[in-house]
């Protein structure tokens, strides 16, 4: 398990520094230049420019500047912003808000999709798994962003049940409303998974067994349908909660919280490459961290599996 | 059918059972009027091509068929004279594994991967008698013992996937026993297995069946195995039994005209433990039966009477039964 472990994380560096360069990459081709942006286009001394690139190193060779950043990364520097601030601190004071969301999302959708999923699984080809299917087509057929926006204009706008936008009423209540939008948004991927895991682990062989037991249905169902059923729908869960930060970031901006989906914007919009690259790289540490944490519970749901 | 004694009080007792599966074709007549009847202690053997509704038939007397799309259209299955067709769910279920169990073909996916196989025994006891689960873990471990999976205290705890295919296989063998059932199904139990383990499993299965004077059924395509193993034999052709009667007399002197043609090919010694042989031709499409004997497009006897009517299961000699016309023919040439 601890060499397994270890091997893990060092299998993580490859994919983390495969990452990192492509997201520095793209940065580094980002149109505008970061000086003019930074100054509102107006144009400034020809030194002060010659000045600002150097300090930040833009005018070295782009293999230069990226293995740099990556030595830094690996140091817990993620390097500092226009004003001189370390992006680390940046990223790091937003985190909390950004997390609070995506976590509460996650809860929820998990709740949704596993109760859409589990009933229609059960309710095979009855009306309640058509009606499920048609509530999952939907979600998956909108734009999340349409989703976002219809919520927020019709309960925080018309019937005002909660702030259409920031986070003054704290959580939950500031949550809530963009939170329910990212679950039902995902919770219909998971309901889909979780229903076709179901209908699959109900035709197997050993619940004919467990039938042939004289089990009640309730326990075949609790007892030896469920748990088989989970085991394709935890990785997709584990991944998925890593997958919600990535979607935090496009609802925080339609709601104005203060997370790092709007730092990101900003950064994208200041040409603030620095910024966005960290933002880029911690998400897929994140990312790859949690796909550590599956593999590693996986072997509790599925002793197959186990190391 | 047998002895007058002996058939006033037969363990179990199939009256024209009849199952239909609806397919996206159309109906198709899986099962068109199977009579059966075994007695206590005895082991009967089924053969039966494939598709001659063998796992049909054990699925239905289990209670496990899935309706839809199957559905029993007809007869009776009396197990001790319990019409089980007609008993409400709940006593179904206490009947299941404590009355009549049933051994499946592939114990890996017979066997809940999840679970530890001590578990998934002990589960019968609980469910059952009401045992704690420590009472539960005990029985369970005597059962592992009682079909000698070896060191069975230390391996209680393991998953399916941890054991050899024989292994597996006397797992499902425990569980099926776990309750003393009175009737024990087994469809094909050692088609899965190498041919060593294979007779391992069978010694196991009629040592168990003559200990606890259980009846048995025994689902084989090796006619080698019904012959060593079983009592009576009844083939199976097209959703009817088409010939019965003690094995030894059935196979050495069959008295249908597919009955011949399985045991004709396997009588010498070399070709032991062979599958049934190929008939030339193929059996009629149960979605379309023929009016007539459904053997009839394979049947070198076929006349007239053969295409417009059915032949009845009718006693030929004691305790024999056949379902064709021409059977005095037929033992005539054997
Ligand atoms: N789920 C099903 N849907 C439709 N038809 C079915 C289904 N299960 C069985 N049948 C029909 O019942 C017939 C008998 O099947 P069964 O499984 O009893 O055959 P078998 O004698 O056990 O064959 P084998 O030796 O291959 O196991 C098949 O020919 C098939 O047409
Ligand atoms: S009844 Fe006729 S067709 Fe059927 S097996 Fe006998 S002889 Fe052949
Ligand atoms: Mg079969």
């Amino acid at each position: 398990m601890l060499g397994y472990t270890v091997r893990r994380i060092l299998q993580m560096i490859p994919v983390l520094l495969g990452a990192t360069f492509i997201i520095y990459a793209l940065t580094f081709l980002m149109p505008g230049d970061p000086i003019s942006a930074l100054t509102g286009e107006r144009p400034l001394p020809e030194a002060t420019v010659m000045q600002i690139r150097q300090a930040y190193h833009l005018d070295d060779p782009f293999f230069v500047q990226y293995g740099n950043y990556i030595l830094g990364v690996f140091r817990g520097d993620f390097g500092i912003d226009f004003f001189g601030r370390p992006v680390l601190d940046l990223i790091l004071e937003r985190l909390p808000v950004t997390f609070a969301l995506a976590l509460t999302a996650w809860v929820l959708k998990l709740f949704i999709g596993l109760v859409i999923g589990v009933y229609g699984g059960l309710r095979r080809g009855q009306s309640g798994d058509h009606f499920a299917l048609v509530f999952t087509v939907l979600f998956m057929g909108v734009p999340g962003f349409v989703i976002a926006l219809g919520a927020q204009t019709y309960f925080g706008v018309h019937l005002g049940w909660v702030d259409p936008a920031g986070i003054r009423a704290g959580w939950p209540m500031a949550f809530i409303l963009p939170a329910l939008v990212m679950a039902f948004e995902a919770a219909a991927g998971l309901a889909r998974l979780t229903r076709t895991s179901l209908v699959e682990v109900l035709r197997a062989e050993y619940l004919r067994t467990a039938k042939a037991k004289g089990l009640s249905p309730r326990r075949i169902i609790w007892g030896h349908a469920l748990r088989n059923a989970m085991i394709p729908v935890v990785t997709y869960l584990g991944l998925s909660l890593a997958g919600m930060l990535g979607g935090a970031v496009i609802i925080e901006a339609i709601f104005n919280i203060p997370g790092i989906g709007g730092l990101m914007v900003s950064s994208i919009n200041n040409k603030e490459g620095t910024i966005v690259v960290g933002i880029a790289t911690l998400l897929v540490l994140v990312y790859l961290v949690f796909n550590l944490l599956v593999d590693l519970t996986y072997g509790l749901i599925d002793p197959r599996v186990r190391i | 059918m047998s002895t007058a004694h002996e058939a006033a009080n037969p363990l179990l007792e199939i009256k024209d059972l009849r199952v239909e599966f609806a397919t996206r074709q159309g109906v198709a007549t899986a099962i068109n009027g199977v009579d059966l009847s075994l007695q206590r202690g005895r082991a009967l053997g089924i053969l039966g091509e494939s598709g001659s509704g063998k796992s049909v038939t054990a699925r239905t007397i289990m209670g496990l068929l899935d309706t839809p799309p199957a559905k029993v259209t007809g007869g009776q299955i009396l197990l001790d004279g319990e019409d089980l067709l007609a008993v409400t769910p709940k006593r179904r279920r206490e009947l299941n594994s404590a009355s009549v169990a049933m051994v499946f073909q592939d114990a890996l996916s017979a066997l809940n991967p999840v679970h530890p196989v001590g578990r998934q025994i002990g589960e019968l006891y609980r469910v059952h008698r009401g045992y704690s689960p420590a009472e539960a873990k005990k029985a369970a471990i005597q059962m592992m013992d009682r079909v000698r999976i070896p060191v069975a205290a230390s391996r209680v705890n393991d998953y399916p996937h941890q054991f050899s295919g024989g292994m597996r296989q006397r797992i499902v063998i425990a569980m099926a026993l776990a309750l003393d059932p009175q009737l024990l199904i087994a469809d094909e139990p050692t088609t899965a297995l190498d041919v060593t383990v294979q007779a391992q499993i069978l010694e196991l299965l009629t040592e168990q069946q003559v200990e606890n004077n259980m009846g048995l059924i025994l689902i084989t395509h090796d006619i080698s195995v019904v012959r060593e193993v079983t009592d009576q034999v009844a083939v199976m052709y097209a959703g009817r039994i088409v010939e019965n009667g003690p094995t030894a007399q059935v196979l050495s002197e069959p008295a249908h005209p597919y009955t011949r043609g399985l045991a004709s090919s396997v009588a010498s010694e070399e070709l032991k433990g062979q599958l049934l042989p190929a008939i030339p031709g193929s059996p009629p499409d149960l979605l379309n039966l023929p009016a007539g004997c459904a053997f009839a497009g394979r049947c070198h006897l076929a006349n007239q009477q053969c295409a417009t009517e059915v032949p009845e299961l009718d006693e030929i000699a004691a305790q024999r039964h056949t379902a064709c016309f021409n059977s005095q023919e037929v033992l005539a040439h054997a």
